[in-house]
């Protein structure tokens, strides 16, 4: 059969097909009949280790031909490898030939002492900037460290966005501090702390952040040391109390900030319903792909008191089998793509919070000044250098927030767009996986009474053609294929509204065309 | 021998059994009315069309007096031949209950022990998932009632023995007086007694190993298709979570874009289609309910199985009791006759004690004995007879049943799968359209 050149290689005449392995290998091996039709969806993007050099390179273009991004890539068995997820890791507004400085986090590892149990993180860097001595790093940092790293840049760049830590601990549910969801989930998001702050165009230059990356444990032990100590924090913290207390900033804050905090009252409502909403549909994904599990299995065990409904329950099991997989695919996309960055975004609502009030402050004291002024004739010259130099500091806290913010909103327009371009991507898949496995299950038993013959029997729109010979070898690839009884049976796309059961039996081929139901 | 064509349930509202896919070998069709002794190919269903079209609640006293509520179902009957000449005759039409409905079948059950009698829908709502309604006036269920009853209808009346029976003609056709017509027939005095048949299985030594193992396929029958049910309802239950809760999405987007500027029209009207994709699983849901009713069909036949395997095991112990019995009066008498004592009994000891009878008394006693061996003999000859006629003629209803239950099973599954084929098409759709919005965010 002319068809049959086109299959890679014998398929495993074993029990189980690959689920989405069908649709990759389709990929791979024979050109696309036309533009794909509205009842096909383009095959699954599989981990690179499935497809075909082909794909490798078209990675490569994106991120362009540094030989370092390539390591990057390959070497952390941890960080997921699906092309789709790639694209979130390093999502990035500038073009792709600028960035200089390559994060990742992974490893981790616990270590118990005397006192405490606690998780390190092993954290690379790669980098092709002048400032570092050298140009791979890799240090192990655990959380206690990236808080630090957070308060050093909030008290540099009081009114910079700087990203969201994950939370210290979770209250709900009795989730062990340690269990592997928690540190993974973790790890993502510590990994997405440092690679916003690479892409910040200020903090990326921050010295802190430098020596965070670079500096051995005890280098950093010692320079955190170095660092304001104690009592100045105390101090800030006391003067942010008290200007809080007078209500500070608040009546002279210019319109736009007071927009921006309407706008973060509602984004933040929303945005945590979102991230309830999406937590407890993983759930119902969940307890489904649970109740599917055993739903299947029954399928078989009748079989054991119906002979002649064998093939019939049997295929039903097996399809049944495929939906859970797709149905574990779906979920693994809900997990990968959306939980995560709806999470991050609670937690910015926390962060933008922090931000505008301390722009408050910075106003507060120049407000303060400016009424002690108007109060006290005397210290004029001294107060009113101090105001200049206040009122500096306001427009420079103002412009730097203004920039941040439209760069944080279109950062914000840009991750929630495509998150949830993902989520309808993997629902659009996922209903084709199941659609194909319950179509291929339809026409084999619907065609079944059909008897085996060695011409074509050609039946499409309802009416038999026979003898017709449309094959070519042009318009065919393979979209799936299934052990049922003895024979492999073959679906073969010729246009995206007809398709060709074949079975690979010796006494010849049952060919069908037929349009979709 | 002709496979009745029982249209299965869900096929259609209102099915016309004569329209049923061909099975295999159609067999040769006698005009209406049959020649004599050809009974086969005149089901009751080739000649009329039935349908069981409407279900309303009424109110009314009880056998207590008591006022209460239930469902009338509208039983029409139209005569199959005036539809083909282009008319369309007014259908003859009347209103039973369920529990007229159970009456029927319980007659059938004892006047046709040889038959596998069709079930009838479930009395009360089980395998039920939480958003399902367990109560008998939920008008899905009755809905879903009103269907299964007119199935069971057409299942009988495409049977080539129980189609004929006058009760069920008149179940159809005479609205007042059946019930009275019914219990005039006696047939609850005929009924085994239910302690009689668990005696009877329990103590019998032989039946027919066919039965045994029918037996046995009808539990493990009944046990798979529940264990089926329970997991399906939990099964729909969590897709019917993960649907729903979807539609909370097309609330809070649309809050969302109100502050937003440039995502605005893109989230409101991806939360449309999330509100479209949460409706959808109730219709989804609700056809698969049909599918559990065709599984639960077969999950009753599992009864109606048991009960002809148990009045096999009756009639046969009831026959293996009659030759026991004329076993020990055959031996009574030889022992009488030749004096010889050979089994310990009451009469020997007493005779023994008090002296021997008189050669007249046991002249007398072995006539009467006699006799009745001789009754004895002819009643285990008709016995025989009629036990070797209900194997017979059971076993071949047996096999038609299980030519049915095949190829019904088997729609059935295909059936399922066109559900999910449709679901997942839908699926598709909501979600390209969820997607183009999202793009344009």
């Amino acid at each position: 059969m002319e068809a049959e050149s086109r299959v890679p290689g014998p398929p495993p005449l074993s029990g189980s097909p690959p689920g989405g392995g069908g649709g990759a290998a389709a990929a791979a091996a024979a050109p696309r009949p036309g533009p794909p039709g509205a009842a096909r969806a383009p095959p699954p993007p599989a981990p690179p280790a499935e497809l075909g050099f082909d794909d490798d390179e078209e990675d490569l273009e994106v991120f362009s031909k540094d030989t370092s991004l390539t390591e990057a890539n390959s070497f952390s068995p941890l960080i997921p490898t699906s092309p789709s997820s790639m694209l979130n890791q390093y999502k990035f507004e500038d073009e792709p030939e600028l960035r200089d400085l390559f994060i990742t986090v992974d490893d981790p590892e616990s270590h118990i002492t005397a006192i405490e149990t606690f998780i390190t993180y092993r954290v690379v860097t790669k980098t092709s900037r002048g400032e570092f001595d050298s140009s791979e790093y890799e240090v192990r940092r655990r959380y206690q460290d990236f808080l630090w790293l957070k308060s050093r840049l909030e008290e540099a760049h009081p009114t910079l966005i700087i990203p969201p830590l994950p939370e210290k601990f979770i209250m709900k549910g009795m989730v062990e501090r340690f269990s592997d969801e928690f540190i993974e989930t973790r790890r993502k998001a510590l990994h997405k702390f440092l690679n916003r702050i690479a892409e910040h165009p200020t903090l990326t230059f921050n010295e802190d952040f430098k020596i965070f990356l670079t500096a051995q444990a005890w280098e950093l032990s010692s320079h955190k040391k170095q660092g304001p100590g104690l009592f100045s924090r105390v101090g800030q913290t006391v003067r942010a109390v008290a200007s809080s207390v007078r209500g500070g900033g608040v009546k002279n804050r210019p319109d736009m900030f007071t927009d921006i905090n309407d706008y973060m009252e509602t984004f933040n409502q929303k945005i945590n319903l979102l991230d309830k909403i999406s937590q407890r549909i993983y759930k119902e994904e969940r307890g489904y792909y649970c109740e599917m599990k055993e739903y299947g299995p029954i399928h078989t065990l009748w079989c054991a008191s119906e002979e002649d409904l064998v093939d019939s329950l049997k295929g039903v099991a097996s399809c049944i089998d495929k939906c859970c997989k797709a149905t574990e695919n779906r979920m693994a996309g809900l997990s990968e793509n959306l939980l995560p960055v709806l999470h991050e975004y609670v937690l910015y609502s926390e962060v933008l919070t922090g931000v505008l009030k301390r722009r408050d402050q910075i106003q507060a004291e120049l407000d303060s000044k400016v009424d002690a002024l108007s109060n006290k004739k005397a210290e004029k010259d001294l107060l009113t250098e101090e105001i200049g130099n206040l009122e500096d500091k306001v427009e420079c806290a103002n412009n730097a927030l203004k920039a941040d913010w439209d760069r944080w909103k279109q950062n914000m327009q840009h991750d929630m767009k495509t998150a949830f371009l993902s989520v309808a991507e993997n629902n659009i898949h996922y209903y084709e996986q199941v659609k194909h496995t319950f179509l291929f299950y339809f026409y084999y038993f619907l065609f079944i009474s059909i008897p085996l013959r060695s011409q074509c029997i050609v039946f499409k729109n309802n009416c038999l053609y026979p003898h017709l010979n449309v094959l070519s070898s042009n318009s065919i690839f393979l979209s799936n294929w299934c052990l049922i009884g003895q024979y492999t049976w073959y679906v073969f796309y010729l246009s995206p509204s007809m398709l060709i059961l074949s079975s690979s039996s010796t006494e010849g081929s049952l060919v069908l065309l037929s349009t979709e139901i | 021998m002709e496979r009745p064509e029982a249209a299965p349930l869900g096929a259609s509202h209102s099915c016309q059994a004569g329209e049923a896919e061909p099975g295999p070998g159609p067999a040769e069709e006698e005009p209406g009315g049959g020649a004599a002794g050809t009974m086969m190919e005149d089901c009751l269903s080739k000649k009329i069309e039935i349908t069981v079209s409407e279900a309303e609640k009424r109110t009314g006293r009880n056998a207590m007096n008591m006022q209460e509520t239930y469902t009338a179902y509208l039983i029409e009957t139209r005569a199959v031949e005036s539809q083909t000449e282009g008319q369309c005759s007014p259908p003859d039409s009347l209103w039973r209950r369920y529990s007229e409905f159970e009456l029927l079948r319980n007659y059938l059950l004892v006047n046709y022990p040889q038959i596998v009698v069709p079930p009838l829908p479930e009395k009360r709502a089980e395998f039920v998932w939480h958003k399902l309604s367990a109560d008998n006036m939920d008008p899905d269920f009755v809905e879903r009632r009103r269907i299964g009853l007119e199935n069971f209808l057409i299942r009988v009346a495409s049977h080539p023995i129980i189609c004929q029976d006058k009760i069920f003609y008149s179940f159809l056709t005479q609205e007042g007086g059946w019930k009275e017509m019914v219990n005039e027939t006696g047939f609850q005095l005929k009924a085994d007694s239910r302690l009689k048949a668990l005696n009877a299985t329990f103590r019998v030594k032989n039946p027919d190993k066919r039965f045994t193992e029918l037996k046995h396929y009808s539990d493990e029958l009944q046990s798979v298709i529940s264990h089926l049910l329970r997991v399906r309802a939990r099964v729909a239950d969590r897709l019917y979570g993960v649907y729903k809760v979807h539609g909370n999405y097309g609330r809070v987007f649309s809050e969302w874009s109100a502050i937003e500027k440039e995502m605005g029209d893109g989230l409101q009207s991806a939360g449309h289609h999330m509100d479209v994709y949460a409706a959808s699983i109730d219709d989804i849901l609700e056809e698969e309910e049909h599918y559990a009713d065709q599984l639960k069909e077969y999950l009753f036949y599992a009864e109606a199985l048991r009960a002809v395997c148990r009045k096999h095991e009756l009639m046969q112990y009831d026959l293996e009791m009659a030759a026991q019995d004329l076993a020990s009066k055959k031996q009574q008498c030889e022992e009488l006759a030749t004096g010889t004592l050979r089994t310990f009994s009451l009469k020997g000891m007493t005779s023994k004690l008090f002296g021997q009878e008189t050669p007249e008394q046991r002249e007398g006693k072995i006539k009467v004995l006699e006799e009745q061996i001789h009754e004895g003999e002819e009643q285990l000859k008709s016995k025989n007879v009629e036990g070797r006629e209900f194997v017979k003629s059971a076993w071949t209803d047996i096999e038609r049943f299980k030519e049915q239950k095949n190829h019904d099973l088997k729609e059935a599954l295909i059936s399922y799968a066109v559900m999910q084929i449709s679901m997942c098409k839908k699926g598709i759709q909501v979600w390209t359209n969820a997607k183009e919005c999202f793009s344009k965010m």
